[in-house]
């Protein structure tokens, strides 16, 4: 443990929605914390396609080419291609014809932000932005960290809880409509069709548990087979009708009992 | 014409550069192996052996579509440029590059072999998860909450703001 490191808990708003770090004992200096969160803004301000004046609003509109902006911006967009193509195109970073790489961005920036308090000593921390969590270590000495999966149908109540058995890398993301609307596109550039409430990726890197999500989102009924098959990867999803399935050692190893519906 | 083509090819040298570099010392954290379903499989195209982490992969590769426009099209015309091969420690990446003007559209990989040794342990090292529903999951001590964005609005009724409250009291 080093000197100054406390426990912390703060809550940001950035990227228009709220950042919760949850940093348990030993903990991590405030000072690391706050280089964390300040490198979280300048990541809004980079990518932001809200702000016009963002390096990725000025990329999209040709005012300024890739090898002019951050090393991060290519950084991303190599990443997106690289998740296009493991996807079957299903992820994207031109959701709506125009480039937006936020599908890629929370996930990612998460994610490094908690490899940021790693690096400055923390062990057990929890980063969640805007209902995406990237989990470090355990919530306490012998109890990992308990991830509720937020009920698409039900406000306030949760679908189910996620749980790592060791402390071992947890990541949980999910997508869904049911915040901010119809907001993921297929490949054909048109808004996904509803086929599910919600859909929650687990695995234990957030940038790709998030891009799995909105991937498995805009496949719609394919995504059971295409999650099953992936890797170190698994879902579960909220159908409309409150009906659920999960895949790989999330259905092996769940309680397996069916959700009233 | 010509001016243009060099700095289509210095851009593309710039991004494989920026592979090979980000296969040095720090890797980013999402740089990590892609789990394999759906992936390309690999080219049966051997790769030119360069080693990992070089840095000497930065030729001008192969400019299919560049030269083929003959220098009578405009600048405005979409053009593909393929990047060469480089070894990182997460496998063999090529770039395919499609440019108007100087400008990128698109960034793709042609190639792309994910695995080696190394990421293979790490991904049968990862934990196995439980799932709880129902009953169960309305009485689970919860640490945090994943869901479908909520904006800064929603937050304030959103289950991790109520875990948030307790937790900084």
């Amino acid at each position: 443990m080093r000197p100054g490191a406390t426990p912390h808990r703060r809550v940001v708003a950035c990227m228009g929605t709220v950042f919760s770090f949850d940093v348990r004992a030993p903990g991590v200096d405030s000072a690391a914390l706050d280089e964390a969160i300040g490198w979280l803004h300048w990541v809004d301000a980079t990518f932001s396609t809200y702000s016009p004046q963002s390096e990725i609003s000025r990329l999209a509109r040709r005012e300024c080419a890739v090898t002019d902006c951050a090393p991060e911006v290519a950084q991303v967009l190599a990443e997106c291609a690289r998740l296009h193509a493991a996807t079957d195109g299903y992820f994207t970073d031109t959701p709506f014809g125009t480039l937006d790489p936020s599908g890629y961005v929370k996930g990612w920036a998460i994610e490094r932000v908690s490899d940021m308090l790693r690096a400055a000593g923390s062990v057990n921390h929890c980063v969640n932005g805007g209902g995406d969590v990237q989990c470090v270590g355990v919530a306490a000495a012998g109890r990992p960290w308990h991830i509720g999966i937020a009920d698409p149908l039900r406000r306030g109540h949760y679908a189910a809880v996620v749980a790592g058995t060791n402390a071992a890398d947890l990541a949980v993301a999910t997508s869904g409509s049911t915040e901010r609307g119809a907001h993921i596109a297929g490949p054909d550039g048109r808004p996904a069709a509803g086929a599910f409430a919600s859909i929650t990726v687990v695995g234990p890197s957030l940038a790709f548990a998030d891009a799995f999500a909105t991937a498995a989102y805009a496949m719609g009924r394919r995504a059971g087979d295409w999650l099953e098959a992936l890797d170190g990867y698994d879902g579960y999803a909220v159908l409309p009708n409150g009906r659920t399935w999960a895949t790989g050692r999330l259905a092996a190893e769940g309680s397996g009992a069916p959700r009233a519906a | 014409m010509k001016r243009v083509i060099l700095s289509v090819v210095g851009t593309v040298a710039g991004l494989v550069a920026l592979l090979s570099f980000k296969a040095q010392g720090h890797p980013l954290p999402t740089a990590g192996p892609l789990p394999s379903a759906g992936l390309p499989a690999p080219s049966p195209t051997p790769a030119p052996s360069n080693s990992a982490g070089s840095g000497a992969t930065s030729g001008p590769g192969s400019q299919s579509a560049a030269k083929g426009s003959g220098g009578t099209s405009a600048a405005s015309a979409a053009r593909t440029v393929m990047g060469n091969a480089v070894e990182t420690q997460y496998g063999i990446v090529q770039v395919q590059v499609t440019v108007t003007g100087t400008h990128i559209d698109n960034v793709s990989f042609v190639q792309l072999q994910a695995f080696d040794g190394r990421s293979q342990q790490i991904n049968s090292q990862a934990a196995p998860i439980l799932l709880q529903e129902t009953v169960a999951a309305q009485s689970a001590h919860i640490d945090s909450v994943s869901g479908a964005t909520f904006t800064s609005d929603g937050y304030v009724q959103s289950l991790q703001s109520a875990l948030d409250q307790v937790g900084i009291r």
